[in-house]
């Protein structure tokens, strides 16, 4: 069984990002995994899964949803090897601080070396970055710009949008992979997608055909346009 | 004595009609929001000067903006100045000003600009019927619509205001007003509440009620309707729409009582309201290409679970067309949040320049879906045709069908 936990789906789930969650499970059962999505309400407990799903999130929402996470176990299975997939801010909340409203800095999870501040302007609109040499596409809607400790490897370099800083966008660590790409950023990148569900169950995946690759060629072929 | 009005606003005036006139004649649309734009431009304090000495309803909020608006129109009962074409930023309201000199004015506002209209139109009454996610990419908080609110109506004395108990950000919003009128009203999308507005920390949905360990929790109410025959302020009301879905019954509750509090007579207005069959060509039959359909605006998430959840369990067709322009909003991620899983046996045709994002969101709902790509090509039925579009594709599907 392959359990997909989606975390404080109430809190980080502003953009459809629940959406991921449906698509990684519908990709898997369509190969024959069993799998199942589990919400995790603020008053749970954080489950052992193959894999977590943090959305983003509103400012308040983002700060309770770092105090919760912070008192809970997730951090403790992260570094057992529990495998996370996290967008927006949720992205900002794995890092060592971010600053959301004002510029008041609130301590993040501290799992991965990334700071995140306020940038000087909103970053709304499409969002292309190349990753492993092909195109991740999505929407991004975010105030913030993080910097990447040394040695921290990002998930990919912006070609359109901002991602982290106009350069790089997102990061990826053996535990955790991260973008700025909000809401069903899964649904719209199924060679993406795949990627995430291999390194959940830990195998290659054959790949499949759905209505969603002519929704991947469109986009991109928008993007590069 | 009404104060004199400035030369400079009659020459506004003027132009707002001339403008208007001038792109209806050119047919640029329906010629509301460029005249405004030009006498906005003329005489900035306009819209004070065109409300002033007049009963002003100001109506806002996510969903039901426009139908509620209609309802009140049509329950007042006199002539009413309004903006039924929808055009709710300041150019469509002094449009509305300019093209009916009526006492009695009700107009839906955008969210957005709330404050700056009441700050200029001094109302008698502002209905605030909810606050949920819609267009984030470009209104992108929905906290922060409701911190301006609250500080509007912390500020604005004289106004009654009609607001939802059942939001937790409209009553965030509302809470510091004067006089609120807090009206039970169905409210089933609450998701972009779990937070406490006031604290952060979770909010406790129980029953018919709610709170958060800070205090804050939902107010008494003046007017109920969840659940059971509609009240205002004590008066029994028997409610019959032609309009369907429980929204509706939602925003007819907050409409009555906007007009109890203008002096309008409720039976009378009751009547007139429960007669209402469609609004701003919502709901209506419409035809075209010899298919029947009937045309539902559904333009967020919580707008489209209202809307499906008065679809029939028939297996018709349905028909869904999603765009991503500046008006809808760039980013539809929202398909996301919308329970599409409800359309499970119907049979989907999508359209809309978005067709492949809503296929998409269909395939995994595991909702059997059609993607449109030639027209023609549609099955002929004699079934009406329920066809859900958000705003533009909604505004393509009423200019391209005709009434029945």
């Amino acid at each position: 069984m392959l359990t997909i936990a989606l975390i404080y789906p109430e809190l980080l789930g502003t953009y459809g990002d629940g959406g991921n969650a449906l698509v990684l499970a519908e990709r898997a059962r369509r190969r024959g995994f069993d799998s199942e999505i589990v919400n995790v309400g603020i008053a749970d407990e954080v489950p052992d899964a193959a894999i977590y799903l943090l959305g983003g999130g509103e400012d308040g929402p983002q700060r309770l949803g770092a105090d919760l996470l912070r008192a809970s176990s997730f951090a403790a299975r992260v570094r057992d090897g529990n495998f996370v997939f996290a967008v927006c801010a949720g992205l900002q909340l794995l890092g060592t601080s971010f600053s959301v409203e004002g510029d008041d800095e609130y301590e993040g999870l501290g799992l991965v070396d990334a700071t995140t501040t306020r940038g000087e302007t909103r970053s709304v609109g499409e969002l292309l970055v190349r990753v492993d040499g092909r195109a991740l596409v999505g929407f991004e809607n975010h105030g913030g710009r993080t910097t990447l400790g040394e040695g921290v490897e990002a998930l990919g370099a912006v070609e359109v949008g901002r991602g982290n800083d106009g350069t790089v966008d997102g990061f990826r660590t053996p535990e955790l992979w991260a973008s700025y790409a909000h809401g069903p950023v899964l649904a719209m990148n199924p060679w993406f997608a795949d990627k995430v569900l291999g390194r959940a169950l830990g195998r290659e995946l054959d790949p499949l055909v759905t209505v969603a690759d002519q929704l991947y060629d469109e986009r991109v072929a928008t993007l590069a346009r | 004595m009404p104060r004199e009005t400035p030369f400079r606003d009659d020459v506004a005036k003027g132009a707002v009609r001339t403008v208007n006139l001038l792109s209806r004649l050119a047919s640029r649309g329906s010629g509301t929001v460029i005249g405004g734009r030009v006498g906005l431009a003329i005489a900035p304090g306009l819209l004070t000067n065109l409300a002033r000495g007049r009963d002003v309803v100001l109506v806002s909020g996510t969903n039901g903006k426009t139908t509620t608006t209609a309802m009140i129109a049509a329950g007042w009962g006199s002539r009413v100045a309004t903006n039924d074409t929808g055009s709710n930023m300041p150019e469509g309201l002094v449009a509305a000003l300019v093209a009916s000199k009526s006492r009695a004015v009700v107009l839906e506002v955008d969210e957005a600009w709330l404050s700056d209209v009441a700050r200029a139109t001094r109302p008698r009454v502002i209905a605030l019927l909810n606050l949920s996610r819609d267009q984030l990419d470009r209104a992108n908080e929905v906290r922060q619509i409701a911190e301006r609110w609250r500080a509007l109506l912390a500020d604005l004395s004289d106004v009654t205001v009609v607001a939802n108990a059942n939001d937790p950000l409209v009553v965030y919003a509302a809470e510091l007003a004067p006089n609120v009128a807090w009206c039970d009203v169905p409210t089933p999308w609450t998701t972009d509440a779990v937070s406490c507005p006031r604290c952060t920390k979770p909010l406790t949905f129980a029953d018919d009620s709610w709170w958060s360990d800070c205090g804050f929790a939902k107010p008494q109410v003046l007017v109920t309707t969840d659940g059971g025959p509609l009240i205002v302020r004590g008066t029994p009301l028997a409610v019959d729409l032609q309009l369907p879905g429980a929204f509706n019954e939602a925003n007819a509750a907050m409409a009555l009582t906007a007009l109890s509090f203008v002096e309008v007579d409720l039976q009378d207005a009751l009547e007139r309201v429960n007669a209402l069959s469609s609004v701003a060509g919502r709901f209506s039959l419409r035809q075209w290409r010899g298919h029947k359909l009937r045309l539902l605006l559904a333009k967020n998430p919580a707008g489209f679970a209202s809307m499906l959840s008065t679809l029939k369990s028939d297996g018709v067709d349905v028909w869904v067309a999603i765009n991503a322009r500046v008006a809808d909003g760039r980013d539809p991620s929202w398909l996301y949040d919308v329970p599409f899983e409800l359309l499970r046996g119907h049979r989907v045709y999508c359209f809309g320049d978005r067709r492949l994002d809503l296929a998409t969101r269909l395939d995994f709902a595991n909702v059997a879906y059609v993607v449109v790509t030639d027209e023609s090509a549609l099955p002929k039925s004699s079934d009406v045709i329920n066809v859900l579009a958000n705003y533009t594709a909604f505004q393509e599907w009423r200019a391209r069908t005709k009434a029945c």
